[in-house]
């Protein structure tokens, strides 16, 4: 247990746990220093210890901001912490629904939130079963990763047929299980929105010439106004995994918006200057309220 | 930015600008290759190759 939780009279301690830095977690950085809070940064590579007792390398701290790069780094650091008394921002069990599609599918599912619908499949012949069951095109992807990567698109059954070979040839983690959802013609966009303590705080558009949207294949932010619509589907969707600090990505259909998935980590390096918001300045306000409320300093609620 | 120093970039030998305000774990991206390279120390200035995406890395 960290020893001075819940002391009063010293600033509040916050630490960010991130693998290098990213130009996020340097805004991140950038933002608190502005506030007068130190933000304490730790390479989560040097991190090791025993489980019985705080990890080494990581000062005590009220909160936990956990932006490891890797799904299972970051669930494993902040079961760690929380086991010994820190708040994580975000907490395991929300990085855990995060990073698992077929989990975050469930959540939403769960609290009504509108979303794609979605299947799961373990073989190759129960995977066409599911294609056929869902309809081409497809997507297909693995349901722990990002960024894009091994998400596939079959257009008919020759192709599912192909990827599910493919899949259960490599092997591995990211194969176990294939999650598919209808393939939704939105014109190359989608839309990311940002919530923070519950409050949908900007939003953006991706552009791109390419089916998948992701802006780490190249597409292109331009920013979208938030209003009531998009604010209820985020965060409701936000809501329903339990996460204080996520991204929604969303698709804007004839039948309205429906969520593709939430981000526990979330990416806002294209989104502060195309919204206008300051995204890491509303992050490190929230995450002080957080801090202080430990603390019992009273610092401003982010509302 | 004013440049503070400049570094060799371990993928490409290419110049890579350090500016006053980079800081250790930094990850920079090469203007030259298009590798992403970590600051591993600023005294004296040290780059590697950034590491390679994992299955499980994402937001």
């Amino acid at each position: 247990m960290a020893g001075s939780h819940g002391q009063q009279g010293r600033d509040p301690v916050v630490v960010l746990i991130s693998t290098g830095i990213r130009p996020e977690e340097k805004m991140l950085i950038e933002a608190f220093r502005r506030r007068d809070i130190a933000l304490h940064a730790v390479d989560d590579r040097q991190v090791h210890g025993t489980l019985s007792a705080w990890p080494q390398n990581v000062p005590h701290a009220e909160v936990v901001l956990a932006r490891s790069k890797s799904h299972w780094r970051n669930v494993t650091l902040a079961r760690w912490l929380e086991a010994h008394g820190a708040r994580v921002v975000n907490p395991s069990r929300v990085l855990e629904t995060c990073g698992d599609k077929a989990a975050t599918t469930l959540a939403l599912i769960g609290e009504g939130v509108p979303t794609l619908s979605a299947s799961v499949a373990f073989g190759r012949e129960s995977g066409l079963e599911a294609g056929r069951q869902l309809g081409f095109p497809l997507v297909l992807k693995p349901v722990v990763g990002s960024w894009g990567r091994l998400i596939g698109k079959a257009n008919d059954r020759d192709a599912l047929e192909l990827a599910l070979e493919h899949k259960e040839a490599v092997g591995g983690s990211p194969h176990a299980a294939t999650y598919l959802q209808p393939f939704i013609e939105t014109g190359g966009m989608d839309i990311r929105a940002f919530v923070v303590g519950g409050r949908c705080i900007a939003a953006i558009e991706r552009h791109s010439t390419h089916w998948r949207t992701n802006t780490a294949l190249g597409a292109r932010a331009v920013g979208r106004p938030v209003d009531e619509d998009l604010a209820a589907v985020a965060e409701a969707a936000a809501a329903a995994v339990a996460g204080s600090l996520v991204a929604v990505d969303l698709f804007e259909t004839p039948h309205g918006l429906l969520v593709n998935e939430v981000n526990g980590t979330m990416e806002f390096r294209n989104s502060v200057e195309t919204t206008g918001v300051n995204i890491p300045g509303i992050v490190a306000d929230h995450v002080m309220a957080m801090a202080s409320d430990g603390l019992g300093l009273g610092l401003p609620q982010v509302s | 930015m004013s440049v503070l120093t400049v570094a060799e970039c371990p993928v490409c030998g290419g110049d890579v600008e350090i500016t006053p305000d980079v800081i250790v774990g930094e990850l920079l991206d090469c203007d030259d290759c298009g590798s992403e390279i970590e600051v591993r120390t600023l005294t004296p200035v040290r780059l590697e190759v950034a590491p390679t995406p994992a299955e499980d890395w994402g937001e």
